[in-house]
């Protein structure tokens, strides 16, 4: 499914689909109906930049700027990581 | 460096401090519109006089907040029956919890979804005791039951609250389980829960009368696997493994006292919502003390808590911290002792006595005897 976006798509948490911290354990988490999941940290930092307004490609191109890294390949991971949520029906694009 | 998010497990072995809970299923009220046969409510349903009060729910949430809990599913009997519902709905979006609605969706007029819906609600999980509107109608006890519910989806979807459709399965609506699927397509949901009918409490007493055939089990599985792979992307599928026809036994609650607690219209707070079913465990009440202290220190919740409890074959099983042993209900019901290997795990000495009891029940003929106050006898009477 993820291999069929364009880079202009605009991915957005699911309605019933939160990211927030979680003080008792430490670190953040993404909620979803009857889903509690722990996101790693390179997985925590796409979350973050999922807001409904950027797009896949300013969201890869942000990641790429801030931790130097080879865009072609976070691309890869963004889109496996946005497909499996979105095959989830945790993230949903526009 | 791919990146992943897995689901959550406290780590490390089980010692003596056990992780914070995920979840807290609070039960506002047993009342409910619906008499369904395998109702996961006691035998001796609690009355609305014994129910907590509004200020007491909203403390036992913050407690759960400060305490961990992420999700909070809000049970019943019917939920919506408390007239109090938004105001606890709204402290639980105030704490920052997840919020659940497990309902019935016979009762809940468009006006009071809109209320829900506005004080933060999440999520809303929709029952149905079957595909077809007579078998609805039936299982459930209500005429008209079946329209009310398509009725409330079509409203939890116009307010754009994703919609999870659950059923209990059992022999008069496993064979509708394509047609559930195919409802919950129609209605928007964009999860289904099929779960097999679990054999405490009421449907216990109704096991003859709800036990499916073994081919119809296999069949169910099949068709729910075929599901999955059709409708990726589309359709959550998550199905609960029914425990007479299993080899090994679920991870029941994920371990006893590891993820969630359960909290009774009166206040009482258990691992599990059958845990009364098991005597002699000393179950606290959120009247007379703290969420906290009880999660950690009650004795209900440390009688069966990580390993050290399980007999053999648990305690030395490689699974023991995959299934924690399976289910302590289901031990008493079938094994008479809540500490006995869970005979639906094959090397549990009763595993075979299981399989008999499945299949001479599922070729049993019995009338439904619905949940109800007056089947619990008089106040009292002993359970």
């Amino acid at each position: 499914m993820s291999a069929d976006w364009s880079g202009a798509v605009v991915p957005r948490l699911a309605r019933g689909t939160r990211l927030r911290q979680d003080p008792a354990r430490g670190g953040w988490v993404l909620l979803g109906p009857e889903r509690v999941l722990q996101p790693d940290p390179i997985a925590l930092e796409i979350l973050k930049r999922v807001d409904g307004h950027a797009s896949l490609e300013e969201i890869v191109t942000g990641l790429a700027r801030d931790f130097s890294g080879e865009p072609e390949r976070i691309e890869a991971d963004v889109r496996s990581f946005l497909g499996g949520l979105a095959e989830k029906g945790l993230v949903e694009v526009a | 460096m791919t990146a992943a998010a897995r689901n959550t497990a406290p780590p490390g072995p089980a010692a003596e401090a056990p992780a914070p809970p995920l979840g807290l299923l609070a039960e506002l009220t047993h009342r409910c519109p619906l008499q369904c046969p395998y109702c996961s409510n006691p035998i001796a349903l609690e009355r609305r006089s014994a129910e907590l009060d509004t200020a007491t729910w909203q403390r036992v949430l913050s407690e759960a907040a400060a305490l961990g809990v992420l999700q909070l599913h809000l049970s019943g009997g019917e939920p919506t029956a408390r007239p109090d519902l938004p105001e606890i709905l709204r402290h639980a979006a105030a704490e920052g919890l997840y919020s659940n609605l497990i309902t019935a969706g016979v009762g809940v007029t468009p006006g009071r979804l809109e209320e829900l819906a506005a004080a933060g609600l999440d999520h809303v999980q929709l029952s149905f005791q079957g595909a077809l509107p007579d078998t609805t109608d039936r299982v459930s006890g209500l005429p008209g039951a079946h329209g009310r519910k398509r009725a409330f989806a079509a409203e939890v979807r116009r307010l754009g609250l994703p919609l999870t459709l659950n059923a209990v399965i059992h022999r008069a609506n496993i064979e509708e389980i394509p047609a559930l699927l195919e409802l919950a397509l129609e209605l928007g949901a964009g999860r289904v829960e099929i779960a097999h009918a679990q054999y405490y409490g009421w449907a216990l007493r109704n096991r003859a009368a709800l036990m499916p055939r073994r081919e119809q089990v296999l069949e169910a599985a099949r068709r729910v696997e075929e599901a999955r792979v059709r409708l990726k992307g589309r359709l959550v599928i998550d199905a609960v493994v029914p425990d007479y026809f299993a080899r090994r036994p679920k991870a029941c609650m994920n371990g006893w006292g590891r993820q969630s607690l359960n909290v009774t219209p009166s206040g009482r707070v258990l691992p599990c919502h059958a845990a009364e079913t098991i005597p002699g465990l000393e179950f606290w009440n959120v009247r007379d003390r703290g969420l906290a202290e009880i999660w950690y220190r009650s004795p209900a919740f440390q009688a069966f808590r990580g390993t050290a409890w399980m007999p053999e074959p648990c305690r030395s099983c490689e699974r023991r911290e995959i299934d924690w042993g399976g289910c302590r209900c289901q031990a008493l019901a079938i094994a008479g002792d809540a500490a006995a290997t869970d005979p639906a795990c094959e090397k549990s000495p009763l595993h075979s006595r299981l399989l008999e009891l499945a299949e001479s029940e599922s070729r049993a003929e019995q009338d439904y005897r619905y949940r109800g106050y007056a089947a619990a006898g008089p106040p009292g009477a002993p359970r």
